[in-house]
């Protein structure tokens, strides 16, 4: 499961819909896998206003020390939380450049950009599991997927 | 033919077997491939988004999405995160490696995610299992509430989801209709082949905000614009009165005409056929 899902999944049970805890959820014990895709820019700039940064922040420290053996060490460096322009070179200057061009220039993605594809899309949590912060439960991950099944009890 | 929901519950109906026979059909793929396409046009996405799909099954739907604009898919590449009840399903979907994330979960328990999540949502094949409540402590209604109240939730203001479904019968037509509109959606209806045995349903849905609105209104306009009106016999353009298309006038008297043929229809507001800044 990818650090972009985590970024929206919530607990499931019933009694942790409104509490703030319930969000993230916590990795434990999680080994992660990275897994290459291709960079959609596009796709980064919808998502840029939906991220809860803070959140990404403390899910990405959660399974830091797999991040920092990363070169670059890449989550904590970029400015934070980027802007639209952050995420292609030459930023808003790059952008407008492309715009008055004769043909239309593909716009390159920055460093920036790079590094929030690598964080959000390509770093999975692949078996662990996944604590909610409010009441304990305890998704399991296998294979990359979150067993989000619940007794009937507690939904 | 017999229903698969009267036979089994789903997580033991897609059993690996099942699972892999399923996917393997080209029949099968097909079919999932034209419906998805149709959902997706219903969906009208213009930018690479992010999609949930409902009951995603092996992927059939996902690979669509996750396809380039060159290749089909319009807006397209989307990523998008799906969930089902089967294992086994998700297990044929991870020895194709999709692209999108995959997680275990029941949809009549709800959608775990916070508000405004996604983009969109898609459901293909799926949702009428929510009609068939296995325990005795748990019944088709509660199990669509929570679906649909969860999806709601879970879509940002102006998105939209389409749920292509099997549905038993008129009445269960309306049941899971009238647990969207419930639940605060936007919602209409729209039979491709209908009457045939080919017949297809999809629940397409609207969430009101922004510069949109969840207004069924929209829905019903945008779904003329793709000929869901078109029963056989009926000509398009001619024979319609006086009134101008998308008049408040016209509106009103194809609400009526839907109403008559048993669809659900969002009752008339001071805002019905009212101009909207944004057009679906
Ligand atoms: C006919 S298959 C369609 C799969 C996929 N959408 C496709 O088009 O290929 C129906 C799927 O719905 C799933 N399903 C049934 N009830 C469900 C529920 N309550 N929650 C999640 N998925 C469910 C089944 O496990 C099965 O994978
Ligand atoms: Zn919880």
């Amino acid at each position: 499961m990818k650090l972009l899902t985590l970024n929206f999944l919530t607990c499931a049970v019933k009694t942790c819909k409104s509490s703030p805890a319930a969000f993230p959820l916590h990795p434990r014990d999680a080994t992660l896998q990275v897994v290459e895709t291709e960079l959609n820019l596009a796709f980064l700039k919808n998502m840029l206003p939906r991220l809860m940064w803070d959140e990404l922040r403390v899910v990405a420290d959660e399974v830091c020390g797999f991040l920092l053996s990363f070169p670059p060490p890449c989550f904590p460096c970029f400015p934070f939380p980027p802007t639209r322009s952050d995420l292609v070179v030459g930023g808003e200057a790059g952008a407008a450049a492309t715009a008055e061009g004769e043909e239309e220039v593909e716009e390159v993605p920055s460093q920036t950009a790079q590094d929030l594809h690598r964080v959000l899309l390509e770093t999975t949590v692949h078996e662990g599991k996944l604590v909610c912060g409010n009441c304990g439960h305890e998704y399991k991950v296998m294979e990359g997927v979150p067993n989000f099944l619940l007794p009937g009890h507690l939904v | 033919m017999s229903r698969p929901e009267d036979i089994l519950p789903p997580d033991l109906f897609y059993n690996d077997s099942e699972s892999r026979k399923y996917t393997t059909s080209s029949r099968i793929q097909r079919i999932q491939n034209d419906m998805t396409h149709r959902a997706l046009s219903l969906l009208d996405l213009h930018s690479p988004s992010l999609i949930l799909d409902v009951g995603c099954g092996s992927g059939l739907s996902g690979e669509i999405l996750s396809n380039t604009e060159e290749e089909g898919t319009p807006g397209g590449p989307h990523v998008w995160i799906g969930f089902d009840i089967s294992s086994s399903m998700l297990g044929v979907a991870l020895e194709k490696e999709v692209e999108g994330d995959l997680f275990l979960a029941d949809a009549g328990q709800g959608v775990p995610f916070r508000p405004g999540t996604f983009d969109a949502a898609i459901s293909i094949s799926a949702i009428q299992w929510l009609c068939n409540a296995e325990t005795s402590e748990d019944s088709p209604l509660g199990r669509l509430s929570r679906f649909f109240g969860g999806l709601y939730a879970s879509l940002r203001r102006g998105g939209r989801a389409v749920c292509q479904f099997y549905p038993k019968n008129d009445e269960q037509k309306k049941m899971v209709s009238q647990a969207a509109i419930k639940a605060g959606f936007g919602a209409g209806l729209l039979e491709d082949d209908e009457g045939t045995k080919n017949a297809k349903t999809y629940l397409v849905l609207t969430v009101g905000g922004g510069d949109l609105d969840g207004d069924i209104t929209g829905v019903v306009r945008g779904m003329d614009g793709v000929d869901v009106m078109a029963r056989p016999g009926a000509v398009r353009g001619a024979k319609r009165g006086q009134e101008a298309k998308g008049s408040k006038v016209w509106i009103l008297k194809k609400k009526e005409q839907m109403e008559r043929k048993g669809k659900v229809v969002k009752a008339n507001s001071k805002y019905t056929g009212r101009k909207r800044r944004v057009q679906f």
